[in-house]
């Protein structure tokens, strides 16, 4: 079991149980909204909730977190609303990005959510130039980017981690290798199988850590952000998880990968694993989790209501926004 | 009369804006140059002398070397500007965009629609282009009409160092992303256009009419204005009243000023240095084609390179590019 060397207050690990609750019960939500037609696939989280929220319940609401394509778990642990997000997955006016970004584009500045990218890796310059932001405006700001164990084999992360180094920037690079780059094992496609090994390249810390524990995500994490804070510079944090889904909803992941493996996770369920650490240590009861399950699965019917009923943009939206100004 | 070259006419705009603004930040390679080592300082200034001497009044912090990383340095240009500065990054030569094109075309063209008009990338690349260094084929593109394909990107081209610095500070001063290109046949030039001493802007959009004439349109693209000019002295001598349009910006693009200079010469003739298929040229013929159609006396006229890479030897190179007297002959066979 895990070395308990820091106390996690009781509100932060109810706070964390009810996010990854609201991540599932979203996902599965969003899922059935996929499966009615209203959104052409998406990139389903079930799986991957406890790797950020285990780092944004140490965040700060003006710290940054940038995402990728699969980003609906980022999201909500930054705290976007439920009714702007799924609005947003539905195409609609009311969304976080007017409709017109959706389920793989979801920002929201206020809340700290500079935007999930679709192309694998593309975000990681980018969040390191948030975080050269922060630098230059000597403000206490982090910058957290998150991306798979695909985006480890792309160029733009070692460039972002060289920077990253030699400008001592407060970022957070947080890989989650859920093991599969769409249908292509990590194990394949990873020289030297371990991704946090590459920070030593960069001079940076790098640790691995079970995605699968909320716990050790937050323990893990809070070392980095301290350090990112104090101006001490990057980490690199491999967190090793697993998605339930396919790579995206049309997606068989039996296709390439073993009914046993799917069960050995599944048997490893980061929820299931926070709720036997509250239950064990009698830190709450069942009857409070179930309450907490009730009021996320309430606030996710509400935002597929909110969602469903609202506009669709008006046709002069195809327009607005290419610029700030043009001509 | 106060001239200045195109180098200075930069600096100046960019010494004046990270005064103005603290926000203001350069970084690329070797813009300071040295590194970070101390009795070094400014030991470039930029490959092209662009960033001379800003080190030393505002330091490291806002002026920053970056290794050779453009995917990086350029997407953390995108970061920095979507999180509230305003950053200019070099991008050493233009064809180096093939190394960084994702962090342009898809991060910062996009995010400010695909985000809803809610997150603004006040980003301005500068870049350096053009044949006449003996560089060879990947360091002397005209590259520009490749980004003028992409919506949420500003497209600016200046031809003499009075237009630079205030299309210069205009960019800087821009919520958008805007790419400025700097040829660098025009770098070293010190041609008589009164450059004033005091901050200016200009447009982002406008066309400038160089030249009012009445037999034919003359249309340059940086340094092809300056070409388009010469080549008017001598069609003036023969007689000929030349119109010559410095286009300035290719996204947005003045095409109100183009058809109505073509509507009144009913003959174009447009200059363009970079590759003729897909360009910015046949992008304007077509335009005045389907809009001025019927003002034409004659099919509008595209003077490019040929469809080929750009040579090394000097010989070849020189028979690349559309010069004065290209200009001149085509001219005249649409004139006589």
């Amino acid at each position: 079991m895990r070395n308990k060397s820091i106390e996690i207050p009781k509100n932060t690990l109810l706070w964390m149980y009810e996010k990854m609750v609201t991540i599932r019960l979203f996902e599965t939500q969003a899922n059935r909204e996929a499966d009615a037609g209203k959104l052409l696939g998406m990139h389903s989280s079930i799986g991957q909730e406890a790797v950020p929220t285990g780092i944004c319940a140490q965040l700060e609401s003006n710290d940054f977190v940038l995402g990728t394509h699969r980003s609906h778990h980022h999201c909500i642990a930054k705290g976007v609303e439920l009714n702007s997000m799924m609005a947003e997955l539905l195409g609609k006016a009311t969304g976080t990005n007017k409709g017109k970004g959706g389920t793989m584009h979801i920002a929201d500045i206020d809340k700290g959510m500079l935007g999930a990218n679709g192309v694998v890796g593309s975000n990681i310059p980018v969040a390191t130039g948030v975080a050269l932001s922060a630098k230059i405006k000597n403000t206490s700001q982090v910058t957290v980017v998150f991306f798979g164990d695909g985006a480890s084999s792309q160029g733009s992360l070692h460039e972002s981690m060289n920077l990253a180094s030699i400008w001592d920037l407060p970022i957070i690079f947080v890989c989650e290798n859920n093991r599969y780059a769409e249908s292509t094992p990590y194990e394949y496609a990873v020289a030297g199988k371990s991704i946090s090994n590459r920070a030593a390249g960069y001079n940076i810390p790098g640790l691995s850590v079970d995605g699968q524990s909320v716990l050790d995500i937050y323990e893990a994490s809070k070392t980095a952000i301290e350090r990112a804070r104090k101006g001490k510079g990057p980490t690199l944090i491999e967190a090793k998880t697993y998605r339930y889904k396919g790579h995206f909803g049309a997606d068989n992941p039996l296709s390439y990968r073993s009914e046993d493996e799917e069960n050995y996770y599944k048997d490893r369920d980061c929820i299931d694993n926070l709720k036997k650490h509250l239950l064990s240590n009698e830190i709450t009861d069942q009857e409070n989790l179930d309450l907490i399950y009730d009021k996320s699965l309430k606030a996710v019917d509400e935002a597929a209501i909110f969602a469903n009923e609202s506009p669709f943009p008006s046709p002069e939206e195809l327009y607005s926004d290419v610029y700030v100004s043009y001509k | 009369m106060r001239t200045i070259s195109y180098i200075q006419a930069i600096n100046e705009s960019l010494r004046y804006e990270m005064n103005n603004d603290e926000n203001v930040i350069i970084m690329g390679e070797d813009v300071a140059g040295g590194g970070n080592r101390d009795d070094k300082l400014d030991a470039w200034g930029g490959p092209m002398r662009l960033t001379k001497g800003l080190v030393k009044d505002f330091g490291r912090n806002r002026v920053r070397d970056t290794p050779i990383s453009e995917a990086g340095f350029v997407g953390a240009g995108v970061g920095a500007a979507a999180a509230g500065l305003r950053p200019i990054v070099d991008l050493m030569y233009v064809s180096f965009y093939g190394v960084c094109a994702d962090q342009i075309t898809n991060n910062a063209a996009k995010i400010h629609y695909m985000f809803g008009g809610k997150v603004k990338v006040p980003l301005t690349i500068m870049t350096a282009m053009g044949v006449g260094g003996n560089k060879a084929a990947q360091h002397s593109e005209t590259l520009y009409s490749i980004f003028t394909h992409f919506p949420g990107l500003k497209c600016i081209v200046p031809s003499n160092p009075y237009n630079a610095k205030g299309l210069m500070t205009a960019a800087i001063r821009d919520d958008d992303p805007v790419i400025i290109f700097n040829n660098r046949q025009l770098m070293g030039l010190r041609p008589s256009y009164e450059v004033p001493e005091d901050s200016y802007t200009l447009k982002i959009g406008k066309a400038n009419i160089e030249k009012y004439g009445t037999d034919i349109t003359l249309i340059g693209i940086g340094y092809t204005t300056y070409l388009c000019l010469e080549a008017a002295i001598i069609l003036e001598s023969m007689g000929y009243s030349i119109e010559v349009i410095d286009l300035l910006s290719l996204s947005p693009m003045d095409e109100e000023t183009i058809i109505k200079s073509v509507k009144k010469t009913r003959k174009v003739i447009i200059v363009d240095e970079d590759y003729p298929r897909c360009s910015i040229s046949s992008d304007i013929s077509a335009i005045i084609s389907e809009q001025a159609f019927d003002y034409l006396d004659a099919p509008p006229k595209r003077l490019n390179p040929p469809h080929t890479p750009v040579p090394y030897s000097k010989p070849l190179e020189k028979l690349y590019s559309p010069n004065k007297e290209t200009i001149v002959k085509n001219a005249q066979l649409l004139l006589e």
